[in-house]
């Protein structure tokens, strides 16, 4: 049998989300309809939203505040936080925008919301050294096709269908005007190699080539997943663009031994 | 080896002040922040708080290991809290009289318990789980109320006393919360300042509220978005002219100011511990 505490707790936690009034055998009954329940109803859900808010700048910025909290709330109802560090928050806030139907009008918020989490994510990954571009040089070319590339842990990366990148960026960084668009597909790479995070643009060859060393291909593999995506890439020009934005982790110590 | 905490005033130490707290050289000042924000992979965050750490002693203060909760802390945050305990050697760590995980979900506030025998038990439990596994004893906030229970078995500061005896806890008074809880209950906030024993009490929290939007001075709110209000600095003088001078810690949360006018109300927290000192210490 379930004690009387749980069952207080139970059903406290029911009546934050469910505004009314309890029936009278209810555990929490002459509790809720006191001015200072609303003070907790108040306070999770501001909680979850400035989380929200917090976590999804440019979504934010892009519907403004009023709309955002509104959407917010929603969302939050739906879904509270499953554990503590409200940092990751809103897993399911993209997926929750494409359904919204006040969101219909903005489809590309939730890819927007998307590249948000990623950043929000990078700023908090692990620490690691990131690939120094001289200990790749110093491998012998007939190695180079073997080893395995390792994106940095900080490194956030994706190619999306619409220009999000250019939306996201515009919306986060300036005044935040989006201004004229050229309507065709764009990737995001992010990177934090030291404290300072990054953002640039990234070519769908970049992006199927940094899946591939994701899924612990060889670079081989992953040139060649770049070029069946872009028979065109410019590989040596890619690989410099990771190198420099950090993007990349330093290679295991046995790869730089044998 | 953690720093002891001076007796004498921190600061809730918010992002936006790193750069001035890190170089902040006040004497006796101390910092206090929600382990929470720090529960992290890597990255910026962990950067400021060591920086911070090299010159100041450090108060890991958290919000949400729900020790009132009917079930057991959650082991994966008592052990993010753990690893930033082994990491950052602070000089105390404390927690609320509050739950907040309840059946896999987090809600981002303190929610009350009523004082029962059976809320006690669990309790005291949970608080020896926490302890057990931070391998050093924590300080326990007093709640603000918001709500009048029905039948409780215990008055309040009984019931702190109770938990803090049988746990082997220390009390965190927060002043503030004393007096918004008995402004919105009807109580005389005096009585409880001063029944709670001395020699439990291991830090003093002192914070600004605000009167409810709909329901005005009737119902207080402990919004920490204003400065100290005149009659917690004078529950809080009566506080430390009973029991002696404690590390005394203001929180601001919502609506932060410079740098400057916090360190200026800490001064004044510093003033009055000194002038609360025996005159062997002072001298």
């Amino acid at each position: 049998m379930a004690s009387e505490l749980s069952a207080y707790q139970d059903a406290f936690a029911r009546a934050l989300l469910a505004p009314g009034a309890d029936r009278d055998d209810s555990p929490v009954a002459g509790l809720t309809a006191q001015p200072g329940f609303a003070v907790y109803r108040n306070t999770v859900l501001k909680g979850c939203i400035d989380a929200l808010a917090a976590n999804h700048p440019a979504v934010a910025r892009l519907v403004g505040d009023e709309w955002f909290r509104a959407a917010a709330a929603v969302y939050a109802r739906e879904t509270l936080p499953s554990h503590p560090t409200l940092l990751d928050y809103g897993a399911g806030f993209a997926e929750f925008l494409e359904t919204f139907p006040p969101a219909a009008e903005l489809p590309y918020l939730a890819d927007v919301a998307r590249l948000d989490r990623l950043w929000s994510s990078a700023h908090v990954a692990a620490d690691a050294a990131p690939l120094d571009p001289a200990a790749l040089a110093s491998l012998p070319p007939s190695r180079m096709g073997a080893v395995r590339l390792r994106p940095h842990p900080a490194a956030r990366w994706r190619w999306f269908e619409a220009p999000i990148y250019s939306i996201w960026s515009r919306s986060r960084e300036g005044d935040g005007t989006i201004g004229e668009l050229d309507w065709h597909g764009e990737g995001a790479l992010l990177t934090r190699p030291f404290d300072d995070l990054r953002h640039l643009p990234l070519t769908r060859a970049g992006a199927a080539f940094l899946d591939a060393c994701a899924g612990s291909e060889s670079v081989e593999a992953a040139v060649l997943a770049a070029l069946d995506v872009d028979a065109q890439a410019d590989l040596a020009a890619l690989i410099r663009q990771l190198l420099d934005a950090g993007a990349l982790a330093a290679l295991d110590p046995w790869i730089s031994q044998e | 080896m953690p720093s002891l905490i001076p007796i004498s005033a921190g600061l809730g130490l918010k992002p936006q002040h790193f750069a001035d707290a890190k170089d902040c050289m006040a004497p006796g000042l101390w910092f206090e922040v929600h382990p929470e924000n720090y529960m992290v992979d890597g990255g910026p965050r962990l950067r400021w708080l060591e920086t911070i750490r090299r010159d100041h002693p450090l108060s890991l203060h958290g919000v949400a290991l729900s020790l009132a909760a009917d079930a057991d802390p959650d082991p994966r945050h008592l052990d993010r809290l753990a690893a930033l305990v082994d990491r950052f050697e602070p000089a105390l760590v404390s927690e609320h009289l509050a739950w907040s995980t309840w059946q896999g979900a987090y809600r981002p506030d303190l929610l009350p318990v009523p004082r029962t025998a059976e809320a006690l038990a669990r309790i005291v439990a949970n608080i020896g789980r926490a302890q057990e596994r931070l391998r050093r004893p924590i300080a326990l906030e007093n709640p603000s109320h918001y709500l009048r229970f029905g039948q409780l078995e215990y008055g309040e500061v009984e019931f702190l006393t109770e938990i803090a005896r049988r746990s082997g806890c220390a009390l965190l008074l927060d002043v503030n919360n004393v007096f918004v809880s008995a402004g919105n209950l009807g109580d005389d906030p005096a009585r409880t300042i001063d029944a709670v024993p001395g020699e439990l009490i291991a830090e003093i929290h002192l914070a600004g509220h605000s009167a409810d939007p709909l329901h005005g001075r009737r119902l207080l709110i402990d919004s920490h978005d204003a400065p100290v209000a005149p009659d917690v600095w004078r529950l809080y003088e009566r506080l430390i002219a009973r029991i002696g001078p404690r590390p005394t810690l203001i929180e601001r949360d919502e609506n932060i100011p410079a740098f400057a006018d916090l360190l200026a109300e800490r001064q004044r927290a510093h003033d009055s511990l000194v002038a609360a000192m025996p005159m062997a210490e002072a001298a």
